[in-house]
């Protein structure tokens, strides 16, 4: 069980405002990226985030680039996971690559609020918020072992 | 129960046949990266293999920030520029020849039936010639390059089903507008775009291009046009390999079928902050913006540039406004260079730009101070995306950025046809 502190935003949450453009190529390391993370959506986050927090969102979350600095910035800022309706295809797959976890759950969406302290059970496929619990598919055994393995870079090693 | 070009082609990369759902782990005919490439490097290195796969099947294509900026973006380029060199990457392209989509599509690389993956979300782009490709991440890519593998899940197909034919003043790219704002920016989350009908075989090679473009902003995992005769006059002299021609069977499963009578569309825009925020043209008519930008990979070819001459020959842009011109390609700015199309726009007052993804993802270029507007031919229109978070950007066709450039607010262009 790992817990953490609930921030919360909409739908199509994109790539543009969770790691801006302007940074792409200017900044390569993660704690610098952590301090820009979701600098255009919520310029209070990067300021008060901390380990284990927890991002709510609606449907269609990471749309936009394939840029892997939006899921790098969240996890270097702390967050261990990402909680929405629906992700964009690109962002789910290097969110994996990377280890942030993302889990698709579409009343865990709507019924949680910023500030909710929430408790995740990665294997069992359950979060709970104070009495509340909301289930969601755990992720196929081939996506949990590059998880386990620490992103794709650790899983690909042990390939090769 | 017959299969969809999708299907095919990841079965025939599989060695089995497969249907939508299932997992196959296949070998790519080519994998794409750009500037991010000196990232992908140093994930590469991690992997603690000295030599790259399979270098022949590596494209690498400088065009994200050309000519660098400062020199961040420099010793980016040398690190890729040193690494191509040292790997034996035959398929190097330095900051000369243009966006990555335009300049893969015209050396002959988007062929029918072949599998392309890019870590550049765009890469639904070589749908137009008949090819499965799909957008990946940097982590991928450098794990691609040292396996030479990836695994996919066979979307299923959304098919988008065009008739009818434009009217004077309405583009292709109004027509995707269309289909993103009526069905949302996640309709094809995952998913296949398959655009027929009969008047998707009208659409020129180029039109197509914008279309399987911007089908990534519907969450589409690729796009796709069945080759025909247009799409081999294309390749002619361009093939890079043999490729085979891959079509859907005509009982291919969809998920759906969405349905477009192109005769009654109307120009479309998209506003601000996002692509399904999509209204006709002549319902923001007046609207004040500073500045418009007219290119990319989305619409900066030949016949996107023709349709920005037509409105601004022998007339100059509002002095309100700046106008950006960035052609998709050095070819591209070639042939406007030859057909007299550069002169004539910057006769206009437009400012010419290289080849390259300039403003487009706001790193140099023509960004936006708070409070500026920009019309743009580009396919993103994300809070933030082309400079200040307080800026605010409208997607629309080359038609309609340049008669707003002339009259210095947003402007139907069916006014000037």
């Amino acid at each position: 069980m790992s817990q953490g502190r609930v921030w919360k935003y909409g739908d199509d949450v994109n790539t543009d405002v969770i790691f801006p453009g302007r940074y792409t190529y200017q900044i390569m390391e993660p704690a610098e990226m952590a301090k820009h993370a979701l600098e255009d959506l919520d310029p209070e986050f990067a300021k008060n985030a901390k380990p284990g927090d927890v991002i709510v969102a609606g449907k269609n979350f990471g749309c936009g680039s394939s840029r892997e600095q939006a899921a790098a910035c969240l996890r270097a800022a702390g967050v261990q996971a990402v909680i929405a309706k629906s992700f964009a295809r690109i962002y789910f797959r290097n969110a994996i690559n990377l280890g942030l976890a993302v889990l698709q759950c579409a009343e865990a969406s709507v019924a949680l609020q910023t500030g909710d302290e929430v408790e995740i059970d990665f294997s069992g496929g359950r979060i709970i918020c104070g009495g509340r619990v909301f289930k969601f598919f755990p992720l196929p055994a081939s996506v949990i072992g590059i998880i386990e393995a620490g992103g794709l870079i650790e899983y690909t090693k042990k390939k090769l | 129960m017959g299969k969809t070009l999708t299907e095919k082609i990841l079965g025939r990369k599989a060695g089995r046949e497969v249907s939508a759902g299932e997992v196959v782990t296949v070998s790519p005919d080519y994998y794409l990266s750009h500037d991010n490439s000196a990232a992908i490097i140093g994930e590469f290195r991690k992997l603690g293999v000295a030599r790259v796969r399979a270098p022949e099947k590596i494209i690498i294509i400088l065009d994200h920030i050309v000519p660098a900026a400062d020199e961040k973006y420099a010793q980016n380029h040398k690190t890729i520029r040193e690494f191509a060199a040292a790997q034996g990457i035959p398929n190097f392209f330095d900051i000369q020849h243009g966006v990555c989509h335009q300049v893969l599509s015209e050396a002959g690389f988007a062929l029918p039936g072949k599998v392309i993956v890019g870590s550049d979300s765009h890469t639904t782009t070589y749908g137009a010639f008949g090819a499965f490709a799909a957008g990946i991440g940097r982590t991928e890519t450098a794990s691609i390059w040292a396996t030479d593998e990836i695994w996919l899940r066979v979307p299923e197909t959304l098919k988008v089903e065009f008739s009818g034919s434009l009217p004077a003043g309405v583009y292709a790219k109004d027509a995707i507008l269309k289909v993103i704002g009526a069905n949302g920016a996640d309709r094809a989350n995952y998913e296949a775009v398959e655009f027929r009908g009969p008047a998707a075989g009208a659409f020129s090679a180029a039109s197509r291009m914008t279309l399987a473009n911007m089908a990534a902003e519907m969450g589409a995992k690729n796009a796709c046009f069945e080759p025909d005769e247009v799409t081999l006059d294309w390749l002619k002299g361009r093939a890079r390999s043999d490729y085979e021609i891959v079509r859907s069977d005509p009982d291919a499963f969809y998920e759906a079928t969405l349905k477009y009578d192109l005769s009654g569309l109307e120009p479309q825009i998209a506003c601000p902050h996002t692509v399904d925020n999509v209204r006709p043209v002549r319902e923001v008519e007046g609207e004040p913006f500073h500045q418009a930008l007219i290119g990319t990979c989305t619409n900066g070819r030949l016949e996107d540039l023709e349709a920005a001459v037509k409105m601004l020959k022998g007339r100059k842009i509002h002095p309100s406004v700046r106008a950006l011109v960035l052609p998709a390609s050095r070819a591209v700015y070639l042939d406007a260079l030859r057909q007299g199309f550069l002169e004539i726009l910057s006769e206009a007052g437009c400012v010419i730009l290289n080849p390259g993804c300039g403003p487009c993802l706001g790193a140099h270029e023509g960004l936006l101070a708070a409070g500026e507007v920009v019309v743009s031919t580009s396919n993103r229109n994300f809070r933030g995306r082309m400079g200040n978070r307080d800026s605010e950007i409208y997607l629309a066709s080359p038609a309609t950025a340049a008669a707003s450039a002339l009259e210095g607010r947003i402007t139907d262009p069916r006014k000037y046809t």
